[in-house]
């Protein structure tokens, strides 16, 4: 019965819209769910009312059964969700070493006194941060390791700022990690490369995954199951085939064939 | 695409006429200098920087003030824009022939100027126009003259500003190399005879400078000779020097470091003592303002908070060391040791720190920076009011602050150079606490928070704790420094922390580079210690109240012109000229299609161009 993710009747309310409205759902222990839906269906505003960007207007998220309501973005991140953006949001002008030394912060304790001190305990705590840091780049092979350690992040190219913001939130060592249209922007190439990372981030690293994507062949690849949101209101729910053939999940991408308006 | 690109712009290659001048950059450059030399003469700067000589008989600070302007404008106007892979036609008769007409035309101002001051009396506003300035304008010798002199002068300086693209590079490089050496020796004089008296060479400064100031004609002349000279022995080598230090590696650099450190170290500590008390006393206020600029710079720079209430610590500093350590406190004064007044100090400086901070730390980018005005402020109010007079003495201040007691020696304001090492000693532990931080979990997150706040809160960064703490961190700083300002003034009044003590440290800060603390010292150094901070003289104190408008004019001119500051960290003026680096990189990488390939290319990676292929 004990679910990772449990949301139930989620609500929310921006004025008097309501982006996201009566959405239950769940995910599983390592599972790999996938949200789809029409632009403005609500998806990102359902990743933001888990991450505690934006407050639910009603119902509850429980994460280990436990809620995670009225927690602040660090605590949800502290619990074990992590996430990364639609419109990739990394620290531009911080190294990607950096980068993803700086998403570890709330598994890690040094503060003032260490640093002064350079006490066996900072040093020892700057190495194994750095040494997560790097596992997490080197999942992408060779692209975010050796002498890019040290660039700025703005340098990146599009697909591998996609793929830092990947490792960073990898580095924040969750147990749930929500992505935020990961292969937008990328070219075929990079998409099928990147649709066969994710299921890794599974296998390997054992992350439970909560995907929004556009690309339906990613969808197809990767996911257990599919969600379809449409304004903010759940449509359909199963696996992709069932999915991909329901009519209502056709009408909202699609719209109504003319001979059939009333 | 980038293979046509790279070819030269074909019809460049042929030398237009040499009238064909681009008349509407030349009738802008002149024009702009012609205003700015009216306006420099009417603020009052050549008459009364008239008393002050460069070349003793020649020339004096207030002509130099005008007759920088048209050699600058000159230069400006003939200088290309050098795109690489794009062919730059050499500069040639037409480039000085674009500087003379700027010339001729930045003349026009001055001319402008003397007729206008001949026939009409706008005295009524304008408090320097009047027979002096004519006076000076028209070097003494009547109207006429000075019309045709101005227009000879800007032509003249205008062709020799154009003139320096024309000669080679080498000949460049020893004018520039007199020229610098030239003004900085007798700018400089005042430190120069200072230092001299130290190491017991005063005849050497009685023989190069004139009794009434200023370099005498024969010494200007040995001086350019000896600078040309230098010049040609330095060249390259500096260079070469820094390169081979760049390129060291591991240990070697490591001893590198440390030698160039302890130079530096051993340079603080004796160096002093040769100086006399005009140079310490200037160093000491570099000093105190370094501090605060440090602290301000982990706020700032590191953590991105706009914090433009920053003198409000500075002034809780001076305070409380003056209420524990003089005798004149009015209503408490237990007469502390200043040691012990500093563990308080500090205390209060974190407790201000944490009340000024919680509620302005929920505010972002504009509304936090007005608030701290406010709250910056409010402080110097409270300090002057008549509610707290019986507890700080209100506008009259805390009177009789006594000088540190050191046990071996006492550190007091008619002593400088105690203060200096005073300062030094809490420089050296900031810059230590700065460079520690900077590398540390919580540096990592005050950049993280600088950079994009809802993403830090996102991946893990409490970030109301971290603002918090670099603003008691940065707060400690600046209270270190008002206690010793406290002691080394021996009183503290509110006016010593006006608002534009915060402003001025933030001009510091980004001069000299935001976020980097190689830049914060070159920024304190430049600014407060040749131009002077908000009431402490510079090295040019005659610049004394025209500081205002160049710390303005410096603001405006480095924002335009190099945003990263004098000293910037490596990863900013990437960031900030990312567009011609971009371009410049497109325009190198004719076999890289990506833009990625061309930033790696651009960044001096060679690796793995071909990746996404």
């Amino acid at each position: 019965m004990s679910h990772l993710l449990e949301i139930r009747d989620l609500k929310v309310t921006f004025g008097g819209l309501d982006a996201l409205s009566g959405l239950n759902f769940h995910v599983d222990e390592g599972e790999i769910v996938s949200v789809i839906g029409p632009n403005g269906a609500g998806k990102t505003t359902f990743f933001n009312a888990i991450s505690g960007l934006v407050e639910a207007t009603e119902g509850d998220i429980l994460f280990e059964d436990e809620s995670v309501l009225g927690l602040e973005p660090h605590q949800v991140t502290g619990l074990g969700i992590a996430r990364t953006f639609q419109n990739v949001r990394l620290f531009p002008n911080m190294t990607i070493l950096e980068n993803v030394m700086v998403s570890q912060h709330c598994r890690t304790r040094q503060l003032v006194f260490g640093a002064l001190m350079q006490t066996r305990a900072f040093k020892q705590e700057e190495r194994e941060i750095r040494e997560r840091a790097e596992a997490a780049l080197g999942f992408f092979g060779s692209r975010l390791v050796g002498y890019r350690l040290e660039q700025a992040a703005f340098m990146l190219s599009y697909a591998n700022r996609r793929r830092l913001e990947i490792a960073r939130a990898m580095a924040t060592q969750p147990r749930l990690i929500l992505l935020d249209e990961p292969v937008a922007g990328m070219n075929p190439m990079e998409t099928a490369e990147l649709t066969g990372l994710i299921g890794r981030l599974r296998s390997e690293w054992g992350f439970t995954i909560v995907m929004i994507e556009h690309d339906m062949r990613v969808v197809r690849d990767v996911s257990d199951r599919v969600v379809v949101l449409d304004h903010g209101v759940p449509i359909a729910h199963g696996s992709y085939d069932e999915v991909s053939t329901n009519p209502e999940v056709i009408e909202a991408y699609l719209g109504r064939p003319v001979e059939s308006r009333a | 695409m980038s293979a046509t690109m790279n070819a030269p712009i074909s019809g460049s290659s042929t030398a237009p006429a040499l009238f064909d001048l681009d008349w509407r950059r030349i009738g802008t450059w002149g024009g702009l200098c012609a205003l700015a030399l009216i306006l420099v003469s009417l603020i009052g700067m050549p008459v009364g920087l008239d008393r002050r000589m460069i070349i003793e008989g020649r020339l004096s600070l207030g002509y130099l003030a005008l007759l920088w302007m048209p050699l600058l404008f000159g230069y400006v106007v003939s200088k290309r824009v050098v795109l690489e892979g794009v062919e730059t036609p050499d500069p040639g008769a037409r480039d000085v022939l674009a500087g003379f007409c700027t010339g001729v035309l930045a003349g026009l101002g001055p001319v402008l100027l003397i007729l206008g001051i001949d026939n009409f009396n706008l005295r009524e506003p304008l408090v320097n126009w009047g027979p002096p300035l004519l006076e000076q304008l028209t070097f003494g010798r009547g109207i006429g003259f000075g019309i045709v002199a101005w227009f000879g002068i800007g032509a003249v300086l205008g062709l020799l500003g154009s003139a320096l693209h024309v000669l080679p590079k080498d000949v460049r490089r020893v004018i520039s190399f007199v020229i610098y050496g030239l003004l900085s020796i007798s700018v400089l004089e005042a430190v120069i005879s200072d230092l001299s008296e130290g190491f017991g060479l005063e005849s050497l400064t009685d023989e190069m400078y004139a009794r009434r100031g200023g370099l005498t004609v024969k010494s200007s002349v040995i001086v350019a000779v000896v600078f040309g000279v230098f010049s040609m022995l330095m060249k390259g080598r500096v260079k070469s020097a820094t390169s081979r230090y760049k390129e060291l590696q591991g240990e070697e650099r490591k001893r590198a470091s440390m030698m160039l450190f302890s130079g530096v170290a051993v340079l603080c500590i004796v160096l002093p003592l040769f100086l006399g008390k005009i140079v310490n006393e200037l160093l000491a206020n570099v000093g105190l303002f370094l501090l605060l600029a440090l602290g301000l710079n982990i706020v700032v720079g590191l953590a991105g908070i706009l914090d433009l209430g920053y003198v409000a610590f500075f002034a809780v500093g001076g305070y409380t060391t003056a209420v524990l350590t003089s005798a004149e406190s009015p209503f408490f004064a237990p007469e502390l040791h200043f040691g012990f007044a500093l563990i308080v100090v500090v205390m209060m400086a974190g407790l201000t720190g944490l009340v000024i901070g919680a509620p302005v730390i929920r505010m972002r980018g504009d509304y936090l920076a007005i608030v701290t005005l406010g709250f910056g402020e409010i402080i110097r109010l409270l300090f002057m009011s008549d509610w707290l007079k019986p507890y700080f003495g209100g506008a009259q201040g805390i009177t009789n602050v006594p000088p540190v007691d050191l046990g071996f020696a006492v550190v007091t304001g008619i002593d400088p150079r105690s203060v200096f090492y005073l300062v030094l000693i809490f420089c050296i532990l900031a810059i230590y606490v700065s460079w520690r931080l900077q590398g540390s979990r919580l540096g990592r997150a005050w950049m993280a928070i600088r950079e994009d706040e809802q993403v830090a809160e996102a991946m893990g960064i409490n970030t109301v704790n971290a603002k918090l703490m670099a603003f008691v961190v940065g707060a400690m700083m600046a209270a270190l420094s008002g206690a010793v300002l406290a002691a080394k003034v021996g009183s503290v009044f509110p006016n010593s922390f006006m608002i534009l003590v915060s402003i001025i440290i933030l001009v510091v800060v980004i001069v000299g580079g935001m976020g980097n603390i190689a830049g914060v010292l070159v920024g304190s150094f430049v600014l407060i210690g040749v131009l002077g901070g908000p009431r402490q003289p510079g090295l040019l104190q005659e610049f004394q109240s025209y500081k205002l408008l160049i710390y303005g004019a410096l603001l405006v001119f480095m924002m335009l012109q190099r945003p990263e500051g004098l000293v910037p960290s490596a990863r900013r003026s990437q960031e900030l000229h990312q567009e011609e680096f971009l371009q410049d990189a497109w325009l190198k990488g004719e076999d890289h299609d990506t833009e990625e390939a061309a930033v790696a290319a651009a960044a001096g990676g060679s690796e793995e161009t071909g990746e996404q292929a």
